[in-house]
């Protein structure tokens, strides 16, 4: 289960990466696989002002529905639209080819990200992780 | 993983999905040792389940199985069971692992009368279930048994791999395959040689979430979803398993033949969800916008690329001249009513 050490994660199973002010967010390789196959994903609209904690999007596997929770405060500007045609994504490259959307985040008086203070770092999540399993 | 009526079972091995492909296309090899066994042995143990059961258990042949029901003397379902008739006076009962214990402390209560003893062999038995189109030919290799010989719902004792096995053409995937049932310190053994033979065929171990998708397309109904103690055989379908004309009594007989000629509450339908969104066990169906039963179980169908579910409608519901949808999570979606099964095997 790979956990990239360059990434933040929130409690429930997403990840962030920044660049900028854009924030890409996914869902991890362990909640990927808890959730078995993939076949339907449902993503907030571009345009869309989201707010972190919130749930703003559905994951759908063979076995079950999840809700996916926004890590960040702002507005999406791109959605993954290859995963309307393959969900699988998901589970192939959870990291990469699968991530979910992206959303542009206020700038704090630094003129960087003003990201939530309580996303975790790759250790943090991987404590949580094990403590799941 | 996960945790299923005190086992711990396989959810997936990897793809759930390719899983199911394999056994629709190859074969699939299922670990099913949590299902329950039951030994009812004796001159008098046909008899007594003639009585425990809905089924004309007596009157199958040695080397016979039978697909059959456990019902309540209000005519609810127990659980759902296959009998296999192992001797003249010995036969096998399958149980749901989470029925398992109600259906033992029932056959024992109902076969007090008879000439007849009731045993749980559950431990005694480790269940190794090989699906899919190459199982006879995966099978067969490893097997004194001719198993092109054996006949659809037949079983035989034989050896697999070496090892003494019941092994019994039947399955719970809607594919042609065995079921083999052998002690549990021969499993491994088993499963392993079964795995070695099969993988040049495209024979991968499959879990529990590929069942149920594969049971699901079948049409098979699913204890807890399709059948339970506050539903007949007659609302799911499967009246035919009740054998009014059997000699003798049976538990739930005045019962079920009152619920026979009466129209059934609900029943139980097949429904095409058009949308990409699974419609799962719980949300409600509705008939021209009117809330009009509820889905027992849903799933994406990876052989038919779009999400089946079955549902109990109303009985006073007209389904066919009106337009069906499903609620899923707060959305309304349309939906088709479907013959069941979803999916039959060419034969």
């Amino acid at each position: 289960m790979s956990i990239p050490a360059e990434l933040r994660y929130t409690a429930e199973h997403e990840w962030v990466s920044v660049e900028g002010t854009v924030a890409s967010v996914g869902i991890t390789d362990y909640a990927a696989q808890q959730l078995g196959d993939v076949v339907y994903v449902s993503l907030p609209q571009v345009g869309a002002t989201v707010a972190a904690g919130e749930p703003c999007g559905e994951v759908e596997s063979v076995k079950s529905v999840s809700d996916l929770y926004c890590p960040v405060d702002g507005e999406v500007t791109e959605v993954n639209a290859e995963l309307e045609d393959d969900p699988s994504l998901v589970n192939a490259e959870p990291y990469t080819a699968g991530w979910m959307f992206r959303v542009r985040v206020a700038q704090d008086s630094n003129g960087e990200a003003a990201m939530p203070p309580d996303l975790l770092s790759a250790a943090e999540y991987e404590e949580l992780t094990k403590s799941a399993s | 993983m996960t945790s299923f009526a005190g086992w711990q079972m396989p959810l997936r091995y990897g793809s759930e999905t390719a899983e199911h492909q394999a056994v629709r296309h190859a074969a699939g090899l299922f670990d099913l040792s949590h299902m329950g066994e039951i030994v009812v042995r004796g001159p008098g143990a046909g008899e007594a389940l003639d009585y425990a059961l809905t089924g004309f258990i007596s009157a199958l042949r040695p080397g016979r199985a039978r697909y059959t029901m456990i019902c309540a003397a209000d005519g609810g379902v127990l659980d759902d069971l296959v009998v296999y008739r192992q001797g003249e006076q010995e036969y096998l009962v399958i149980a749901n692992a989470s029925n398992t214990s109600v259906v033992l402390s029932s056959l024992e209560a109902r076969a007090a009368g008879f000439d007849a003893v009731v045993a749980d062999a559950t431990d005694d038995y480790a269940l190794i279930a090989v699906q899919g189109p190459e199982a006879a030919g995966i099978l067969s290799g490893l097997t004194d048994l001719d198993l092109g010989a054996m006949k659809y719902y037949a079983g035989a004792f034989g050896l697999v791999a070496g090892r003494p096995c019941w092994v019994a053409r039947t399955g719970y995937t809607g594919e042609d395959g065995f079921e083999v049932y052998c002690r549990p310190a021969d499993a491994v053994a088993v499963w392993e040689a079964i795995a070695a033979e099969g993988a040049p065929a495209g024979l991968v171990p499959a879990g529990l979430a590929a069942r149920d998708t594969l049971r699901l397309e079948a049409g098979m109904p699913l204890y807890g979803n399709e059948l339970g103690p506050d539903m007949t055989p007659f609302e799911a379908g499967l009246g035919r398993v009740v054998k009014f004309d059997k000699p003798g009594d049976f538990v739930g007989r005045s019962a079920l033949l009152a619920l026979a000629s009466a129209a059934p509450a609900r029943r139980l339908v097949g429904l095409t969800i058009q949308s990409r969104r699974v419609a799962r066990h719980g949300y409600p169906v509705l008939a021209d916008g009117v809330v009009c039963g509820t889905v027992t179980s849903g799933a994406p169908s990876p052989t038919l690329g779009h999400p089946i579910a079955m549902a109990y409608l109303n009985a006073s519901t007209d389904a066919r001249d009106a337009v069906l949808t499903v609620g899923i999570r707060g959305e309304t979606v349309p939906a088709q009513l479907t013959d069941l099964p979803f999916y039959s095997r060419s034969r």
